[in-house]
């Protein structure tokens, strides 16, 4: 197929592996930063393909996985309202709250549709005049100009009756609180190439500089992460720590322009909380105040909610790049994708759900009652 | 019946086997094909139902009724849109019971077709759909020869839903399940994957793509009647419904308790297809088929079978995909397209769009 099966090309990947191992004189640890990223690497085994001396480590770009479990149960809350249509993208049903999870809420009479766009959900407000219309609006810089579209157009025509539930977070905060944490090993990353599509990529030079990491801005397709890898390894291997841009064909240094000056419109700069990580400043985007009459949760004062984490789950770590999944003592265990503890096993981006859903032999191997099978 | 009966009776646990904890409410999930309905089926129907027909695992059951065996199945359809491109809702219902009773080897010969239809449907939209029926079972060569019809309120129902049952006959001698699956035997699909599935949720979710994908809804009865009058060895067949390709070879696997490889590569997958289900993220070898199935074959029949496939309308694009592995645990492997192993493993419940 166009534009995807050249960058799926077995020759092509295993030359572009022997070049990564040819050029690979000492141990490098890499993150990359988006779900996207992680769930291909594991479907498609790229790690397989890598010297050992090359280890990756999963980072926090999945919006399903960061979004705190207090909003999940603002969700819950609102989509259980009578005279409420909650919409959402799809993988956020199944994110378990504190006591349930939207799915429960559909299967409760709750009226829970999934949209592909919050335009969507805009459209159904106008149809339903007499119900609230909710719009989910999570993820990263990569979802932000839509939902900011949706919020700008139901201003400009006065749509009464949608709002959005708003928990937007940023790549490159996540990115320096990471590189700042005592714990961290991540020598270079490969930047998520869709958030530059928006954002384009001149916000990482000072963090490549401030923390001499190479950051190069990477595709999703094996070849592109393959190629990734081969870059940030070639900094390493050189000593240099600069930005550069793997995913040429989708990314300008500049972004998309357009939907920057609409994210700016709408939302401003928020401290935000990242579910397993904690509160980064500066790390979200909420309403502006004069767009603040979108907000779901002022118009359904649910803005007080404090929840606990099973405290088996180490989501957080895995989140940073410290952990991965199968370290943890839950995974494949008391926490799997019919009953996560957190939401990395839920999303099919989650770092834990990737590896248990393509590596779960590993585990299952480990386990006696498996064994005797 | 008479108390004492009862008291002998096997003793049945009165306690609900799916924890009222995990899922006090049904959730749609658990009809979704994956692990979520499976666990339903096998911890409380089977459980409830003591039956050891039950518990082989066929698409249909195989009966001994006098000197000859019979096969036997039911079915019912619940799609929303009534009319997609490709097929409908009648041209579904008659297809999926003749499919689940070729996947028992038997030629499908008497089917029931019961009708549950929503007050304020259109009188047109029900005889568009009666038309399909006729024309489905003159093409499966089944003849339609009883039901039923029921009215449920308005808002009580997708307009439609129809409950179809079928009886075949089962003129051979071979054992067709998933327990007989050999180490080395070759796994053979009929064609291209995931049309149906991406047909159904273009027209459901509005998504306009530029060419319309149609359903590959077919009746496989005759395709696999050639197979088994060519005296085709035939150790497991199944069509490759809700769940896709993953849900069935799971499904083989853990009733077998063998591991079965396959290679991404071989897999055909048209490439709007392809496009379309790149384009929500979804996997392809999850998506719902209604024309599809595989062949379990021993090695030394694999050519032949191929041929007989190819030659027939339904299996132009007939391939081997892969084949059953000597470890005796229930495990599928799936050997990724840069040639790298991984796990195969069955969903939770429906394949959800992602975010982006």
């Amino acid at each position: 197929m166009k534009y995807l099966s050249e960058y799926r090309d077995p020759q092509l990947a295993r030359r572009l592996a022997r070049e990564i191992r040819r050029i690979t004189t000492k141990p490098h640890v890499l993150m990359e930063v988006c779900g996207g990223q992680t769930h291909a690497i594991v479907k498609f085994g790229i790690d397989e393909l890598l010297p050992q001396t090359i280890e990756l480590v999963h980072g926090p770009g999945c919006p399903v996985c960061v979004t705190p479990l207090e909003l999940i149960d603002k969700a819950v809350e609102i989509a259980s309202k009578e005279n409420v249509i909650f919409c959402s993208f799809g993988d956020m049903l199944r994110v378990p709250g504190s006591h349930k999870d939207l799915f429960s809420v559909k299967a409760q009479g709750g009226d829970i549709r999934i949209v592909y766009s919050p335009l969507d959900a805009l459209r159904l407000a106008g149809e339903n005049p007499r119900k609230e219309i909710v719009f989910f609006a999570v993820g990263f810089e990569t979802t932000a100009p839509a939902n900011a579209m949706a919020v700008y157009q139901a201003k400009q025509r006065d749509v009464p009756n949608f709002s959005i539930l708003v928990s937007h977070v940023l790549v490159p905060p996540a990115m320096e609180a990471i590189l700042s944490s005592p714990h961290n090993r991540v020598q270079g990353f490969l930047a998520a190439g869709h958030v530059c599509t928006v954002m384009g990529y001149t916000e990482y030079a000072p963090i490549a500089r401030k923390y001499n990491v190479p950051i190069v801005v990477t595709g999703f397709e094996p070849l592109d992460i393959l190629q990734g890898i081969y870059m940030c390894v070639k900094q390493l291997e050189e000593g240099r720590a600069q930005v550069e841009n793997q995913y040429a064909r989708a990314v300008r240094r500049k972004g998309n322009e357009h939907a920057q000056e609409i994210i700016k419109k709408v939302f401003c700069i928020v401290h935000r909380k990242w579910r397993g990580v904690g509160e980064i400043p500066q790390s979200g985007l909420g309403l502006r105040e004069e767009y603040r009459e979108f907000d779901a949760e002022k118009r359904f004062g649910v803005t007080l909610c404090t929840a606990e984490e099973s405290p088996e789950c180490i989501s957080g770590l895995i989140l940073q790049g410290i952990k991965k999944p199968p370290e943890c003592s839950a995974f494949g265990r008391t926490c799997t994708p019919e009953r996560p503890l957190g939401a990395t096993m839920v999303s099919s981006e989650g770092a834990c759900a990737a590896y248990y859903r393509y590596r779960n032999h590993q585990v299952q191997q480990e386990l006696p009652a498996h064994e005797s099978r | 019946m008479n108390p004492v009966e009862i008291k002998n009776r096997k003793e049945f646990t009165i306690t609900c086997p799916i924890p009222v904890r995990d899922y006090p409410h049904v959730l749609l999930a658990h009809g979704g094909g994956g692990k979520l309905m499976h666990q339903l089926i096998e911890k409380m129907f089977k459980a409830a139902f003591e039956s050891s027909e039950l518990h082989k695992g066929r698409d249909a059951a195989v009966l001994q009724l006098g000197q000859g065996k019979t096969a036997f199945t039911s079915d019912s359809y619940v799609v929303r849109p009534l009319f997609f491109p490709g097929g409908d809702i009648g041209t579904l219902a008659v297809n999926g019971t003749v499919n689940d009773l070729a996947m028992a080897g038997a030629r499908p010969k008497y089917i029931s077709v019961s009708f549950i239809l929503e007050e304020g449907l259109a009188m047109e939209a029900l005889w568009r759909v009666v038309r399909s029926i006729r024309r489905a079972a003159l093409e499966a060569e089944v003849e339609i020869v009883t039901g039923d019809t029921k009215v449920v309120d308005r808002g009580k129902g997708d307009g439609m839903y129809i409950n179809t049952a079928g009886i075949g006959e089962i003129t051979h001698a071979q054992d067709i399940a998933p327990q007989n699956i050999q180490t080395g035997d070759a796994i053979l699909l009929n064609g291209d994957l995931a049309r149906h599935g991406m047909a159904v949720m273009a027209v459901r979710e509005g998504l306009e793509f530029e060419s319309a994908i149609e359903s590959d809804c077919a009746p496989l009865a005759d395709l696999v009647g050639a197979l088994l009058s060519a005296g085709v060895e035939i150790h497991c067949l199944r069509d490759l419904t809700r769940g896709g390709l993953a849900s069935a070879l799971n499904e083989i696997a853990s009733g077998a308790q063998r591991e079965i490889s396959i290679d991404e590569a071989l897999i055909p997958v048209r490439e709007d297809v392809a496009s379309a289900c790149e384009l929500l993220g979804l996997d392809p070898l999850y998506v719902a088929n209604e024309g599809r199935f595989i062949a379990i074959v021993p090695r030394r029949d694999q050519e032949k079978a191929l041929t007989i496939m190819r030659k027939h309308p339904l299996g132009q694009g007939a391939c081997l995909i892969g084949t059953v592995g000597n470890r005796g645990s229930a495990l599928v492997t799936l050997k990724s397209r840069i040639g790298a192993g991984r796990i195969l493993d069955m969903l939770s419940g429906e394949q959800l769009p992602r975010i982006c």
